[in-house]
């Protein structure tokens, strides 16, 4: 508390310098904050770095909560992470890149999206359902890119620094340079740390991780227009430590023993890629690019007496070809991948380690008749060691029969091995024995999982009361072919993990509608409906965890920016959640059992941000703000060794409402 | 680190010497076109594609640029200028006949220079 009173000390001397600031004039068009693309021929929507200041803090888990085609999950009392869901799949489903280079995958799969702070993104493109052939074969329920701040168009100097009630702490500075005409460097450097122990609901466990993580990356960029060479080389290093558990729990005196049951989860990541692009002289639609990438990805964890050491070293290459065939209505984009996968995995001490690597070629051809109809059809042929020779083929079709409207259909397959350890790792927090059931596999005994992806969408935008307004209906379904099912109907003390034997399907329904109600303050809003059953060996059962109906509200207002550049922005964001199914629990003895479905409940989060000058602004904002909170967040947290423990089952904030400030400063 | 950099521009600097040394038989032009709204463009543009060796057509509705890729092997600038004039929009030396001009759509009836 001491920390944070002197945090906001802080905050209000910097205002106070600020606004001796020289006037400055500047005329900006109003930005949209997401921006759903009617160009473009897939159903994508484009997150702004304007739409990225809006969610409260701070990393990209955490940069979706505005945004209703990607459902944030509550953070788990354990690591504190957010996992995110697209059409009611998981992140392992979605392909996750960074500058177009599969980036969340294999190892990083459960905490990756925390490993990129939200002030390093420049934009982020979503994509729903089958997505492009470039980058994989993976993407089944859809893909998200980030982009990072260029060097070449970054600002001098950047400083944000934010600090909560539930006592985290962020900072983030980033250092740019022009060192020449043609080479721009930039310097990101990023901290977090939460240094207090919370345990709101008073059951003797920390409700969100004590932590600290730095990360740093140096980006080089390399233009000259004049040639028409591009190319950027990144350098990235990343240290993160969480612990968790029992309040008294003291790593030092307690590791691995029934002391107090603790967890540790410590990671440590290096990057580098490079991208070198041409464009031909003359053919601006012509152009080569090649992209490398290497990680090493380390991550030495226990949770409680159960130990989990996961090491991924990777190397990911892609030759790029694009060019037009006859003239720019046919284009076509062809191309190499290779991947190469080294994971040293240990559970519990037995070694299930294993070399992956693929090789692949793809080709894909878009079609535009400049007027209503295009096309984008993909396919690619992979060679892989687990997965066998296989071809994925891709369909995005988009036709706009009148003014201001789009039909959208697309089509595609998507083949991958399930990490069912590194995936489900936050089902160790618990008494539960993991089970592989079958054997014949090439991955833990399990085969890869395959599913076909169908989506149909139609968006208009028109004017109500002379407001402009726009109206989304999407239809997407996947249909699993094979999955890795993971299991957690048959016994709350088991997860089994088995190849799917029935069926198992997504569908997925969202209706969009947003108006600008009048100038400046804008509504969003949406519906969502899932259907996502599984076949399990007990039965049919909804997918755990997921909400049937989900309703989600976002109401933002901005002030006219005065000459000076002053401005106040509001933004407040509503998600309601109805029941979900929960994990089995029935067996348990009454007091360690939940019931068959979670109640539904609402989430509120606001955020007011001053703007001072184009240089400076403040915001404050509030989490949970209706304080709702998960009545029973641990079973069995009385007796956390006996069978009955288990941290996995989260449907609701286990932290109640949380307050947090900031401020942003800029040289330019 | 610095290595490495040194020997990628170096790289660069090679490749694009050469490739600003090979002579290439694309061309870009860019012409006057008159015309007035995404109509015109659509019609304009599908126009200057049905001219073989158009690479990129591009026509702005708010200069009446039409910006040209051309394989100059292939095609001319006159070849474009008499498939545009004969959707019905003049550009300089190359005017559209009056029949062909009434055709057009109520939109894209602009003003004849």
């Amino acid at each position: 508390m001491k920390n944070i009173a002197f945090f906001i000390v802080m905050l209000f001397s910097v205002m106070t310098f600020s606004q001796e600031k020289l006037e400055e004039v500047k005329v900006e068009s109003k930005k949209k904050g997401i921006v759903k693309s009617v160009s473009k021929i897939s159903n994508t929507s484009v997150v702004t770095s304007k739409e990225l200041l809006k969610a409260a803090c701070c990393n990209l888990a955490e940069s979706f909560e505005t945004n209703p085609t990607i459902d944030v999950n509550f953070s788990d009392a354990l690591t504190g992470t957010k996992q995110i869901k697209m059409l009611g799949l998981t992140s392992p489903y979605i392909l996750i890149s960074e500058e177009n280079i599969p980036s969340v995958r294999g190892a990083s799969q459960a905490y990756g999206l925390s490993f990129t702070p939200g002030t390093w993104v420049e934009s982020i493109q979503i994509t729903k359902g089958a997505g492009s052939v470039v980058n994989g074969f993976e993407s089944i329920s859809g893909q998200i890119n980030t982009e990072l701040i260029k060097p070449m168009k970054d600002i001098p100097f950047f400083l944000n620094v934010y600090g909560a009630t539930d006592s985290r702490f962020e900072l983030n500075t980033h250092f740019n340079k022009r060192v020449s005409d043609y080479w721009s460097t930039s310097l990101f450097v990023h901290g977090n740390t939460r240094v207090a122990k919370n345990d709101m609901n008073d059951d003797g466990f920390l409700d969100n991780p004590l932590g600290k993580q730095i990360n740093l990356t140096n980006r080089w960029q390399y233009t000259n227009p004049k040639s028409g060479w591009v190319t950027f080389l990144n350098l990235r290093y990343m240290k993160d430590d969480k612990q968790s558990g029992e309040i008294h729990f003291d790593p030092d005196k307690d590791k691995l023993t029934t002391n107090y049951w603790g967890s540790e989860i410590n990671t440590e990541r290096i990057d580098f890629s490079s991208k070198v692009g041409y464009v031909f002289k003359d053919m601006p639609f012509q152009s080569i690019g090649f992209q490398n990438a290497f990680s090493n990805h380390n991550q030495q964890s226990y949770f409680g007496l159960n130990q989990y050491d996961i090491k991924q070293q990777s190397f990911y290459s892609n030759l790029i070809f694009n060019s037009i065939i006859g003239n720019t209505m046919h284009k076509f984009t062809t191309g190499l991948n290779f991947t190469y996968d080294k994971y040293a995995e240990y559970v519990n001490l037995e070694d299930v380690s294993r070399i992956d690597n693929s090789v692949g070629a793809y080709f894909e051809y878009t079609y535009d008749d400049l007027d209503a109809f295009s096309y984008i059809l993909g396919g690619r042929l992979d060679y892989h060691n687990r997965l066998g020779a296989f071809f994925t083929p891709r369909l995005h079709v988009k036709y706009k029969p009148w003014e201001k409207a789009a039909f959208r259909f697309s089509a595609g397959r998507g083949k991958r091995a399930a990490n069912i350890f590194a995936e489900n790792q936050n089902l160790f927090a618990s008494s539960r024995v993991f089970s592989v059931l079958d054997t014949n596999g090439k991955v833990y005994g399990l085969n890869p999982e395959i599913a076909w992806n169908y989506g149909l969408s139609f968006t208009q935008s028109f004017l109500l009361f002379g407001k402009s307004a726009d109206a989304t209906v999407d239809f997407y379904r996947t249909d699993f072919q094979n999955q890795a099912v993971v299991d957690v109907m048959n016994s709350p003390q088991q997860v089994l993990f088995y190849d799917l034997k029935g069926k198992s399907f997504a569908n997925s329904l969202q209706i969009d509608f947003n108006v600008e109600l009048i100038k400046h303050l804008n509504l969003r809003t949406a519906y969502k409906y899932f259907d996502i059953s599984t076949e399990y060996l007990s039965g049919n059962f909804q997918r755990p965890l997921q909400a049937k109906h989900r309703f989600f509200g976002n109401l933002e207002y901005e002030t006219d920016t005065t000459k000076k550049g002053k401005q106040w922005k509001f933004d407040y964001t509503f998600n309601w959640l109805g029941k979900q199914q929960l994990p089995i629990t029935a067996s348990n003895p009454p007091e360690d059992r939940l019931p068959e479905f979670s109640p539904s409940f609402g989430v509120m989060n606001a955020q007011i941000t001053r703007v001072f000058s184009s240089v400076f602004e403040v915001y404050i904002g509030g989490e949970n703000i209706g304080n709702y909170q998960q009545n029973k967040a641990i079973l069995g947290n009385d007796n956390p060794f006996g069978p009955n423990f288990d941290t996995s089952i989260v449907y609701a904030p286990i932290f109640g409402q949380m307050y947090y400030a900031g401020l942003r400063f800029k040289i330019k | 680190m610095k290595n490495l950099i040194i020997m990628l521009v170096v790289t660069f600097l090679g490749f694009s010497s050469q490739a600003q040394d090979k002579k290439s038989k694309y061309e870009k032009i860019s012409i006057e076109v008159n015309g007035n709204c995404e109509q015109c463009q659509k019609r304009i543009q599908n126009a200057a594609y049905s001219v073989a060796g158009v690479k990129s057509a591009i026509w702005s509705i708010e200069t009446h640029q039409l910006d040209l890729i051309l394989n100059k092997e292939k095609a001319t600038v006159e070849q474009v200028k008499k498939v545009v004039a004969k959707a019905g929009y003049d550009s300089e030396n190359e005017k559209a006949t009056q029949d062909s001009y009434d055709k057009l759509p109520g939109c894209c009836q602009y003003e004849r220079k």
